[in-house]
């Protein structure tokens, strides 16, 4: 995957300043870059990943004030402003995990870990959005990630085993 | 992938979108949620010089009673539709049908005035609109128009909205108590549908609307004409791919839409207690 390319004339920067995972970040972007590429590129959190590309597999998911949202398919310049999470700013610590992370790891939701963390990020978002769901919720409420590897049966057996208080930090 | 290089300017309201379509002319796009525009984009199937972001016009996002109608500002998303207890009580169809459109994700973006300015004729929205007989409220720079929902889908990917209008409002009359349906038929989740029907009895008549059975979203005539005429469902969805252009495209035959928008219509009909 390329980067922002540089822009031709030079001309359109804009400047933005986001709170990313708690801290308010500047940055100097052309029109044109993705959200997720500023994050990866500019800020380093390669945590979010990009699968696809093109908005079909959810490994790009953050939260845009506080709800899910596809990070390939939203401009840098739109989030100026905004509150945004992402799988680095989950975790309450070093060295402890968020319930859902802790509820992916002892329920193996994850085989090479590639869409585990736009997984985690959809999951706590539709325990708030829903936290008491039932397993065709969850599959449901996941149906915008996807998994070459697990056959989602673990993934959603982690998000119920979250949504049931069993893997509180 | 990167879209091409654009200029970016934000509008903190329809006024001033208006005042900067008036100024770009053609070569500047409206930016709501991008989830149509910005995929476009990526794959140069729309290469605007200029996008006015309207994303934070938020006197836009608003759904209220209107006395006869519920009206729904443009930039409302897809969850606040499908969230909506107003919708749920007054006109429950808009809001199942805005929970079926893609993802999650997708929905917490994508707006329901975006949606019908995209003219697509495989959205879902649009044939709720329709089926449901909706206004859309189109302001431009010598103030405002009503379209009828018929009148706005004009081609493929083409609305009746002049360059320098923007769509403000939605208005759907209530129907609180009315039978309705959606019936969206998909081989993969959060795709768009290969076809989709929907049925909801108005004032007496029923009125059904299909997806992806032509160059724009439409009111199956035929199947409507034949309920007045004292059909049973099961006969008049026979008639659903009467005047319809299915396309032909990776998922199906213009065939097998045809059987699909039959077999479609007729469970829609049923699930809304036409017999
Ligand atoms: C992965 C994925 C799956 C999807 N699945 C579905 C699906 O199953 N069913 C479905 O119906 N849709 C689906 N969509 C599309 C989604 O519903 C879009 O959100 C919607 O079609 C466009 O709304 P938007 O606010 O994102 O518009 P944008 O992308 O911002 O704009 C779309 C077009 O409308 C114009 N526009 C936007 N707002 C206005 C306005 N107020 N007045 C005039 N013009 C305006 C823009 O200039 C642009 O031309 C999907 C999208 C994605 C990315
Ligand atoms: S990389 Fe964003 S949805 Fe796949
Ligand atoms: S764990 Fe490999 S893609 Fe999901």
């Amino acid at each position: 995957m390329l980067g922002p390319e540089a822009d031709e004339t030079g001309e359109v920067i804009v400047e933005i300043s986001v709170t990313v995972n708690g801290e308010t970040r500047t940055g100097d972007v052309e029109p044109r870059t993705l959200l997720v590429y500023w994050l990866r590129d500019d800020l380093r959190l390669t945590g979010t990943n990009i699968g696809c590309d093109t908005s079909s597999c959810g490994a790009c998911t953050v939260h845009v004030n506080g709800e899910s949202v596809k990070s390939c398919t939203m401009l840098a310049v739109q989030a100026d402003g905004e509150d945004i999470l992402t799988i680095e700013g989950l975790a309450p610590s070093e060295d402890e995990l968020h319930p859902m992370q802790e509820a992916f790891r002892q329920n193996h939701g994850l085989q090479c870990g590639y869409c585990t963390p736009g997984m985690v990020m959809a999951a706590v978002s539709l325990l708030e959005e829903n936290p008491d769901p039932s397993e065709r919720d969850v599959r449901l409420g996941l149906e915008g990630n996807l998994c070459r590897c697990t056959g989602y049966h673990n993934i959603v057996k982690s998000v119920l085993a979250c949504a049931a208080g069993e893997t509180a930090a | 992938m990167i879209p091409a290089a654009f200029d970016y300017v934000r509008a903190g309201s329809a006024e001033e979108a208006i005042a900067l379509l008036g100024e770009h002319g053609d070569e500047a796009k409206l930016l709501a949620g991008g989830h149509s525009l910005l995929p476009m984009m990526k794959l140069r199937l729309a290469v605007p010089s200029v996008l006015v972001d309207i994303g934070r016009v938020s006197d836009l996002s608003y759904i209220t009673d209107g006395g006869d109608h519920i009206a729904v500002g443009a930039l409302t998303r897809h969850r606040a539709l499908e969230t909506s207890d107003l919708l749920a009580a007054e006109c429950p169809l808009l809001g199942h049908v805005a929970g079926e459109v893609g993802d999650p994700q997708v929905r917490h973006r994508g707006t329901i005035g975006g949606s019908l300015a995209h003219s697509d004729p495989a959205s879902d929205l649009p044939a709720a609109v329709l089926a449901l007989g909706g206004t859309l409220v189109a302001q431009g720079p010598n103030g405002s128009r009503e379209i009828a929902a018929g009148d706005f889908f004009t081609g493929y990917f083409e609305s009746a909205l002049a360059d320098d209008e923007m769509l403000t409002e939605i208005r759907v009359p209530k129907a609180p108590g009315a039978g309705w349906n959606y019936q969206k038929f998909n081989r993969r989740a959060q795709d768009w549908a290969i076809v989709g029907a929907a049925a909801v009895t108005v004032n007496g008549g029923t009125n059904v609307a299909l997806v992806n059975m032509g160059s724009v979203p439409l009111r199956a005539s035929a199947v409507e004409a034949a309920l007045a005429g004292g059909a049973s469902a099961a006969d008049a969805a026979e008639q659903a791919a009467e005047g319809t252009d299915a396309p032909t495209d990776l998922n199906a035959t213009p065939d097998y839409r045809n059987h699909l928008a039959r077999v479609l219509t007729r469970r829609a009909l049923e699930a809304a207690g036409v017999s």
